[in-house]
């Protein structure tokens, strides 16, 4: 498996891993949210998304994700992130598609301003892969500041994550 | 010897008449001897008094005993007390009251020597006594301040200066009808009279002269309740100075009615303000007496050996997090020294609550606000520098001194050039040898390109700064293990190269080594900025 969250703290100290299962109910298309307490968001793949598994090959990541809309276009401008694209929780941030054909949409998860895009994953998308809650992560998101607390909410735990996946396997087997 | 001209009796009679004070009268007849506004005004009234029954007995009767209506009641109302005893000594027995907002009693009396001035509504009169200076000195004393010097500035309400216009316009307007010649428009500023007389007086019951470039300044406040709407007309004659404006409680401000008197028309201000204006019941009141002392500044090195102590509170949603901070360690004694009203940190950068800072310190100064205490020797800085550093264990100061405002810039300027030294302690997830981290020692002025860290991003904008690593020493520790000494342009996020930031550091060490790096411990070992000069222990 890819590597996890690193040792004594990692640059996730400061995380709080929230999870999104099943998104638009399709099996094990997961998301994790890690909030840091200055309220910005860092989207990235669960470790139970498709794409994560062992025979995976990824093909292509496109950031446009419509005929006039393209994430890498954002662009940011002071303090207040000016001009940042507004996110609801079932935005598309990118699409992502594999060797054998199938294409993920990979979704914000929350509702905020989309502060930037990872575009190392664009010449190297094994990072992706190597590296998920790190280096390949998605897209920064910034939450309104009233609605810091509430974006989470309908997410879940690490916790709560855990016992999905014990279901999934014991489910499988 | 008469203090005016000839050619001024006609001004002189007019406004005495109109209920004006002689120091009034005085500086509209351009009057510029600082001496004489400083003779008793009873003394100045009975001057102009004779001067005029001179030249009424050179040129024929003028009428004297022009009293306005007001005036003949009050003297009825003051009958008792003896007109002829007032007459002679002209003093009010009522005196001014400080910080008393309400009608103070005072009323205006018998004769010109005892009314109100319909100019300057007293401020050339019981404001000038030496019961108003004693009145001031002792709230100068009791604040218990140090000082060598005083500079005295005065505040007077805005209506002062319409009927400062009106009496102008009067004096004009007379001199049209007898067909004198017009003097220019020199008469002397009320404010510039009131320090004439008061300067002197001040300085002698102060001990100190006065100064118009002094630090320490003594301010009086001055209102006229009872003529406060007379500047409302103005609004309606000149609506555009008058525009609301933030943390003002009226638009009738000093400067916007100076503003609108500029503009009105002559014949339009004579049209909505009398002229001469008519003599006010109540004096002054001296609303407020306050001093002030110019700012004095502290500079030093402070060393932080707390992992947990934030440089400035940190406060969240206003809720304290940690209790202390390297700020407050500080100031407490030096606030307290001073007896100052506040403080203003700053310093050469500043490291974050779990960053140590050691070696010489880091540079900082303090701004302390209206000092009661100013003067402290060299011996008395080192003592209180001994206070600090006996009072805690987190924090030390070294080289505290006295600097001026100026030469806190050189502490900012160095701020942005100079180069830092940092010493980490770092943590790598796969097992590392001694010769694994060798190479970091070779490296020489490493370019890095660093976005804004996430954990800073929520407040500063979004950007890809490049900074130098100058050099690097590594120090193995074990297996997981090892020290960096880092010596970095200004600017750098060390935390960010160490752990990479979700690869938004580029490089950084776990990319260099090839493995996921950590951060567990950071210290500051030196800030270069070479102010405040260092002293001799
Ligand atoms: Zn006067």
């Amino acid at each position: 498996m890819a590597e996890g969250a690193a040792g004594p703290g990692g640059a996730e100290r400061y995380f709080t891993r929230w999870y999104k299962p099943d998104v638009k109910g399709r099996p094990c298309e997961d998301f994790c949210v890690l909030q840091h307490s200055n309220r910005i968001c860092v989207i990235t793949l669960a470790e139970a998304h498709p794409l994560l598994q062992s025979g995976k090959t990824i093909k292509n990541i496109n950031y446009q994700i419509s005929a006039n809309c393209s994430r890498l276009q954002n662009k940011v401008s002071g303090k207040s992130k000016r001009g940042a694209q507004f996110l609801t929780e079932l935005a598309p941030l990118c699409r992502i598609s594999s060797s054998d054909g199938e294409e993920y949409t990979i979704y914000s998860c929350i509702r905020g301003r989309l502060i930037e895009v990872n575009e190392n994953i664009l010449s190297n998308p094994a990072l992706l892969q190597e590296k998920p809650s790190t280096e390949g992560y998605i897209a920064v998101v910034l939450p309104k500041f009233e609605e810091s607390k509430s974006v989470t909410q309908g997410l879940l735990t690490q916790k709560e994550y855990e016992e999905i996946l014990m279901k999934r396997r014991s489910s499988a087997s | 010897m008469s203090p005016v001209a000839e050619k001024d009796r006609a001004v002189v009679q007019l406004l005495l008449d109109a209920g004006t004070c002689p120091r009034c009268v005085l500086r509209f007849c351009s009057v510029g001897s600082q001496l004489l506004y400083r003779h008793p005004q009873q003394d100045l009234l009975k001057d102009l008094q004779e001067f005029l029954k001179n030249s009424q007995e050179k040129e024929g009767p003028v009428c004297l005993e022009v009293a306005d209506p007001p005036c003949k009641r009050l003297r009825l109302e003051h009958e008792e007390e003896g007109a002829d005893e007032l007459n002679h000594n002209g003093a009010i027995p009522q005196l001014p009251s400080a910080g008393n907002t309400g009608n103070t009693g005072n009323t205006g009396l018998d004769s010109s020597a005892g009314r109100v001035c319909n100019v300057c509504l007293g401020i050339l009169q019981e404001f000038c006594e030496p019961d108003f200076v004693k009145k001031v000195c002792q709230k100068v004393n009791s604040a218990d301040y140090q000082f060598t010097s005083f500079v005295f500035s005065v505040s007077l309400p805005p209506q002062l200066s319409v009927r400062e216009r009106a009496a102008w316009l009067g004096v004009k307007q007379q001199m049209r009808n007898l067909g004198l010649p017009l003097a220019k428009d020199d008469i002397v500023q009320l404010k510039e009279a009131y320090k004439w007389i008061i300067h002197p007086q001040l300085a002698e019951e102060l001990g100190v002269p006065a100064d118009g470039k002094s630090l320490f300044e003594v301010s009086v406040v001055f209102a006229h309740p009872e003529t406060d709407e007379e500047c409302h007309f103005l609004a309606t004659a000149c609506p555009d100075c008058f525009k609301p404006a933030k943390n003002k409680q009226s638009v009738f401000t000093r400067m916007a009615v100076i503003k609108a008197l500029e503009r009105i028309k002559e014949e339009d201000f004579l049209k909505h303000f009398p002229c001469p204006p008519s003599s006010p019941k109540n004096l002054c009141d001296a609303l407020e007496i306050q001093c002030n002392n110019g700012a004095v500044f502290v500079a030093g090195r402070y060393n932080k050996y707390s992992r947990n102590l934030p440089q400035t509170p940190w406060i969240i949603d206003g809720e304290r997090k940690l209790e202390s901070s390297v700020e407050e360690l500080i100031s407490e004694h030096l606030m307290a020294e001073f007896k100052a009203d506040s403080f203003n940190f700053s310093s050469s950068g500043r490291e974050d609550v779990d960053v140590r800072t050691l070696g010489n310190g880091r540079p900082f100064a303090m701004e302390l606000v209206n000092p009661r205490r100013i003067h402290f020797s060299a011996e008395e800085m080192k003592r209180l520098q001994q206070a600090i550093n006996d009072s805690s264990d987190k924090i030390q100061v070294r080289d505290l001194q006295l600097v001026t405002r100026e030469a806190i810039g050189r502490m900012k300027e160095g701020e942005e050039e100079k180069t830092k030294t940092y010493s980490a302690l770092i943590w790598t997830d796969k097992a590392i040898q001694r010769e694994d981290i060798a190479f970091l020692d070779d490296i020489k002025e490493l370019r890095l390109e660093q976005k804004t860290p996430l954990r800073v991003l929520h407040r500063r904008p979004l950007a890809v700064r490049c900074r130098l690593i100058h050099g690097m020493r590594s120090e193995y520790i074990d297996q997981h293990h090892f020290r960096l000494h880092l010596r970095t342009q200004a600017g750098t996020y060390i935390k960010e190269f160490v752990h990479g930031d979700f690869g938004r550091t580029k490089p950084n060490i776990g990319s260099l080594l090839n493995r996921t790096a950590d951060i567990l411990e950071l210290d500051v070992e030196s800030v270069d900025v070479d102010w405040p000069p260092s002293l001799a222990d």
